[in-house]
This record gives structure tokens, C-alpha cells and sequence, in this order.
């Protein structure tokens, strides 16, 4: 079943159509890589996906809720109840501790529990940390108490965009291995990202090119081995 | 959460904010001077004009009568008729008590010297002590009401120093005319009898006061067989500049209704302190002397327009400011603001927080600002009046209002305009 469905999408800034006439539809607990190069739409595509932009034309289903539709307020909403984004830039508050940050979010969404916050932070490794403010943590560990605050509200979908755009290969590792275990446990996962790499360890890989969908091709052998076919 | 927030904002961002709070305190600070020394500058000012003597005379109301008949105004009209020095204390129990900043009585009488020629003698308080009906003291006379007196030679007699009745102070006329100084004695007489006055000072008060002797009260009294009475009481007041209700009561207090007596008379208008001094001094007139309250009312008058427009354009100055570093403060934050929306936010959410974080840093500033501010204002009222600023509570609620007010202004336009930027577009850096 469809947790989210694009139907012939397009973003029009004037003359340039940064998404031109996309469908794509993603399934409830799957993990998709959206690739391409810079300007092919990807980040346009990620701030529709994720509530914080509308398409000029098409309809964006998520949980069957048109969301092209909705008021800005509606959104933010929406955003809140269903969407946990990771940025590249990690966008921590600088002046909440970790565990603080995550915190933040709860608040938004219900009621700050501490004790919850600490546990989404010990899942990525950083329970010890929890008490130290981003300008103390590596950028790994920013990224991983971004990914802490993305799942504390137990979000349908989770947006990645660019996760480990800032980070060294081990704490790529690290942030991958996170997806991996939230991927099992059913988590939807759509990850923007420019790197191989990180694109070929997802279930399915769709690949932009000048606002279009170049490929969708799916990882027949995910989890096992990096093989191919198209979708 | 909330506050935790707040807390830490306050804990982890102290030197950023705590510029921002010293900017407001500035603005504050300038605000509450200015405010202080406007409030204020009305007493400080009568204060000072007071140097310039007496604004109201009291005569016998038959010596008045005669005066306005014949326009005469040096009392020399009223011989016999006479104020009772036994009265003098109730000027300190009328209702604007408090604005009597000195009062001295005076008795005339011409005096015969050893050469046949005669002079006038003023017998008055140099500088009184008085036990008040109220319970209170006061020290008064000549000494404080005649502070351009300039002193050629000697000093100035003072009866709590020099209780001897004979000693007397001369003007330079006199001085020239009989050829005595300091230490000389005068024997004067009158048909009541003699004595030797013993010159202590010689005074250059520029006019006709110089052709005359001033002499203790009871000695004058003595001479002039009028032990008791007085033939004038000159007083210094602060008064409240004349307005159209005082100029319509001075001419006839009965004309006023109601609420405008009351008015009349608990306002320090010159002519309604006049009234009341004509209320407990027997068969008294008091009447201002026209050309000092008019002057001090024209003088006061500009001096607090004039503090009126420096201290309004100092709080647009200030509101400026605070205004701008504000809006640049909450302009920098976009990126949090633009986060805190992406992860669920509501503008309202945003609005409280941002905006509780400036109101509280605002009231920082404005408490830093208050005392140094007033402290300001002390060196205001130092240098410029020789005296300190009072503190006028009610500058407390102006300053506060001012500082949220400005603060407001300053953050709900940036806010708001960070609210309508999208989530992405902030969080892009675009």
C-alpha cells in the first residue's frame, strides 16, 4: 500500500521547471534513495515530499491526504504528526543540550518526556552525550542527534536530505547502519543523497535528471548484495 | 520545555544577550534621566529662583486699601496699622505649608542720629529660629530672602551667633553718610526713646535698602513703641506657574464653583497660597509681587518645555535604537526559527517564545537602565542644580511600558516577517 503518492508533479520557478510532470509512489516501511545530480530536482522534490514546499502542478498523496492542497498551517500539522526530517546541515538549536533538542520536538508534537528523548538517543549511540550542547559534539554526532529528534514522535515517514553530505565514512557508517535497523523495524525511509554509496545500500533507487525521473530501479538483492533491476 | 528553552537561551547565549539587554539599558537609562530631571526640574528650578527673594508681600489690609488708592507701594502709607507678630507661625500651618521656603517679618521706623539727620531703621529676623505650632523648626529671615546683598565688610548678623539687641547691619549710603564701619556705634533716637546700635556688617544691596539700618525685631519694636506688631511679612514660595483658574480666582475667589475652588486650592498657585496666608493672619492682605511670579512663571514655564522636547526626542532616540537592535537580534535567529517551524512549530509557538525571550531580556535592560538612568540623573542634578534628583516612582511604569513597548515593536515586524518565509527556504540558507 501507498504511504505516499506523487502524481505528474511540477515545481515552476518562471522559466525553469525544477520538477517537470513526476509520478512516484512509495510504499508503506520502504526505503527509496532519491539521486541525481545538483539542480535535478532533488531537493525540490524532498521539500514537497516533506511539507515544507507545494507543487505548482500535480497532487502529493501522503497517507491519502492531498497535501498540494492543504494551508501552510495545515502543513506545518501534517509535518509535525507524520514527517521526521534530517538535514545536512543538522540544524540543532545551539543553545539545548542533545538531549534538549530532542525534547524540542516532543513539544511540538505532544508532551516533552525526558525519559523517551534519552532513549531515542541511546538507539543512536549518544546516551552519554545527551547533556552536551552541539557545539561540543562532532558532526556525526549532531547528525545522529538530528536522526534521534527525526524518530521521537514516531513519524510515518522519515526525510533524509543529504544525510552524510558532512560526515567522514565512519560516521556514514554509523548513520546507515541507523537507517538499516529503522528500515527493519518498518520505518519508511526516503533519503535524498548525491552519494553512491549511500544510495545503493537502499531498497530502491530513483535517479532525477533536469526535473525528471531518469530511473527507478529497485535493489533486487537488498540486504544481501548491491544487484540491480530496473523497476 | 518552554522555559527550559528560555532558561537556556539565558544560561548559553548570556553575552549575546546580555548586549542586547545593555543596549535597551541604555536607552532606559537615558529615558529614566530624562524623565527624572523633567519631573523634577520644576522644583529644582523654584528652588533656584527663590534666591531671587520674596514673591508674596503680606501688609495690614487698611495699609492695602491705602495703597491701591494711591498706588502707593513702600508702606509708608499705612502708619498704625499693623500685623501681629504673635501670628507669624500659622504661615507654617497653612495647607501648602510645605511650600514655604522662608518667610521674614518686618517694622519700620525713622530714627533720629546725633547730627539731626534721620534714616529709617528695619527691624526684621536675620536668621530666626522658630518652634512651629506643628511641632516642627524652621530658621528664617533676611539672610535667606536678600541673598544678592553683597557684604562690603563684616557678616552677616545671625541672632543664633550674636544675640546682642544692639547690633545692626548698614547699607553703604548709610555707611558714606555717618562714616561708620564695622565695630562703630550709632546712637539712634525717637520719641519713644534711644539706643546704640553697633554696626556688624556693611551691606551693598543696590538701592534703597543701602539708605537704611537693619536691626534686630525687638529692638525696632522698642522704639517704635509697637512691641508685637509688624508692619509687613515678606514670603518666599514655590509656586505652580498661573493659569487661567488662578488668574479668574485671584480677581475673586468667590466666582469659582465648586470644583474649581477645589481645585484652586489644593494647586500652589500663587494666588490661592496668598488666600490661605490671608486666612490665618488677622485683617492681612497677601499679594504676590507681580514681576517675580510672573517671571518665575515664564521662566518655568520654558524650562519645562524645553525638558519636555529633549526628553520626548531622548525616548524616540532610545525607542530607535532598541527598536533596531531588536529587530536585527530576532532577524539573526532565522535559521531557528526556520528549524523549530520544520519540526512542528505553530507561528504561535514561535511567536511566544521568541518574543517571551525578548520582553524578558527587555526587562533586564530596562532594571540595569533604571538605576543608571538615575544615577544619571543624580549627576544632572549635581552638576546643574547643586542638589540631587528626586525619585519619582511614577517614571518606574513609563520606562517599563517604554521597553516592552519598543521591545515589541521591534520583534512582532521581524517575527512576523520570519514566520512567512517557508521552512526551506530558511533552512536552505536561501
Amino acid at each position: 500500500m501507498s504511504l505516499l503518492e506523487l502524481k505528474h508533479i511540477s515545481k515552476i520557478y518562471g522559466d525553469l521547471k525544477a520538477l517537470d510532470d513526476v509520478s512516484l509512489s512509495v510504499d508503506n516501511g520502504e526505503w527509496v534513495a532519491i539521486m541525481g545530480p545538483s539542480g535535478s530536482g532533488k531537493s525540490t522534490m524532498m521539500n514537497i515530499i516533506g511539507c515544507m514546499d507545494k507543487p505548482t502542478l500535480g497532487e502529493v498523496l501522503l497517507d491519502g491526504v492531498d497535501i498540494a492542497k492543504e494551508s501552510n498551517k495545515n502543513l506545518t500539522l501534517i509535518r509535525r504528526d507524520k514527517i521526521g526530517l534530517i538535514f545536512q546541515q543538522f540544524h540543532l538549536v545551539n543553545y539545548l543540550t542533545a538531549v534538549e533538542n530532542v525534547m524540542m520536538a516532543q513539544y511540538y508534537h505532544s508532551i516533552p518526556d525526558e525519559k523517551e528523548a534519552l532513549e531515542a538517543l541511546e538507539r543512536v549511540g549518544l546516551k552519554d552525550r545527551a547533556r552536551h550542547l552541539p557545539s561540543q559534539l562532532s558532526g556525526g554526532e549532531q547528525q545522529r542527534v538530528c536522526i534521534a529528534r527525526a524518530l521521537i514522535n514516531h513519524p510515518e515517514i522519515i526525510l533524509a536530505d543529504e544525510p552524510t553530505g558532512n560526515l567522514d565514512e565512519a560516521n556514514e557508517n554509523i548513520v546507515l547502519d541507523i537507517f538499516r535497523q529503522l528500515h527493519e523495524e518498518g520505518t519508511t525511509l526516503v533519503v535524498v543523497t548525491h552519494d553512491p554509496e549511500v544510495g545503493e545500500v537502499a531498497q530502491r533507487t530513483v535517479t532525477l535528471e533536469y526535473g525528471k525521473i531518469k530511473s527507478d530501479k529497485k535493489n533486487v538483492n537488498f540486504g544481501k548484495e548491491a544487484v540491480s533491476g530496473e523497476v | 520545555m518552554f522555559f527550559r528553552m528560555i532558561r537556556g537561551v539565558f544560561l548559553r547565549q548570556w553575552k549575546k544577550l546580555l548586549m542586547i539587554a545593555l543596549t535597551i539599558a541604555l536607552g532606559a537609562s537615558l529615558a529614566t534621566a530624562m524623565l527624572n530631571v523633567m519631573l523634577d526640574v520644576e522644583d529644582k528650578v523654584n528652588q533656584e529662583l527663590k534666591t531671587y527673594g520674596a514673591n508674596i508681600t503680606v501688609v495690614p489690609k487698611s495699609q492695602s486699601v491705602l495703597s491701591d488708592l494711591y498706588e502707593v507701594e513702600d508702606g509708608s502709607s499705612g502708619q498704625g496699622a499693623y500685623l501681629l507678630e504673635e501670628e507669624l507661625g500659622n504661615i507654617k500651618t497653612i495647607f501648602w505649608a510645605f511650600n514655604i521656603v522662608d518667610f521674614s517679618p518686618f517694622i519700620d521706623t525713622q530714627v533720629a542720629l546725633d547730627d539731626g539727620s534721620t534714616l529709617t531703621v528695619v527691624g526684621t529676623w536675620f536668621n530666626h529660629h522658630m518652634d512651629l505650632p506643628t511641632g516642627e523648626t524652621l530658621d528664617t529671615g533676611v539672610k535667606n530672602l536678600r541673598t544678592w546683598w553683597d557684604i562690603t565688610s563684616g557678616a552677616w548678623l545671625d541672632e543664633q551667633v550674636d544675640s546682642d539687641p544692639s547690633a545692626c547691619m548698614i547699607g553703604t549710603a548709610v555707611a558714606a553718610q555717618t562714616g561708620a564701619g564695622v565695630g562703630d556705634t550709632l546712637h539712634v533716637s525717637t520719641k519713644y526713646g534711644s539706643t546704640d546700635l553697633r554696626v556688624v556688617a556693611v551691606y551693598d544691596a543696590g538701592g534703597d535698602e543701602d539708605g537704611q539700618i537693619y536691626a534686630p525685631m525687638q529692638t525696632v519694636q522698642e522704639l517704635s513703641n509697637t512691641d508685637g506688631y509688624l508692619t509687613s511679612i515678606e514670603v518666599s514660595a514655590l509656586t505652580t506657574p498661573d493659569n487661567e483658574l488662578a488668574i479668574k480666582a485671584a480677581k475673586d475667589p468667590s466666582s469659582l464653583s465648586i470644583a474649581q475652588y477645589e481645585t484652586w486650592y489644593c494647586t500652589a498657585y500663587v494666588s490661592s497660597i496668598c488666600y490661605q496666608i490671608q486666612e490665618v493672619i488677622t485683617d492681612s492682605v497677601a499679594s504676590p509681587v507681580r514681576q517675580v511670579a510672573d517671571s518665575e512663571g515664564a521662566i518655568l514655564d520654558k524650562t519645562k518645555l524645553l525638558m519636555v522636547l529633549i526628553t520626548m526626542l531622548s525616548l524616540v532616540g532610545a525607542a530607535l535604537g532598541i527598536t533596531n537592535l531588536v529587530t536585527a537580534s530576532v532577524m539573526e535567529r532565522s535559521q531557528e526559527i526556520g528549524l523549530m517551524k520544520a519540526v512542528g512549530a505553530t507561528d504561535r509557538a514561535v511567536s511566544a517564545l521568541v518574543l517571551t525571550q525578548m520582553i524578558l531580556t527587555g526587562i533586564v535592560g530596562a532594571v540595569i537602565g533604571y538605576f543608571a538612568g538615575f544615577g544619571f540623573a543624580q549627576i544632572i542634578g549635581r552638576t546643574v542644580f547643586s542638589s540631587a534628583i528626586d525619585m519619582k516612582p511614577m517614571v518606574i511604569p513609563i520606562v517599563g511600558i517604554l521597553v516592552v513597548a519598543v521591545t515589541l515593536a521591534g520583534s512582532i515586524p521581524a517575527i512576523r516577517m520570519l514566520l512567512r518565509l517557508r521552512p526551506a527556504e530558511v533552512l536552505h540558507g536561501r
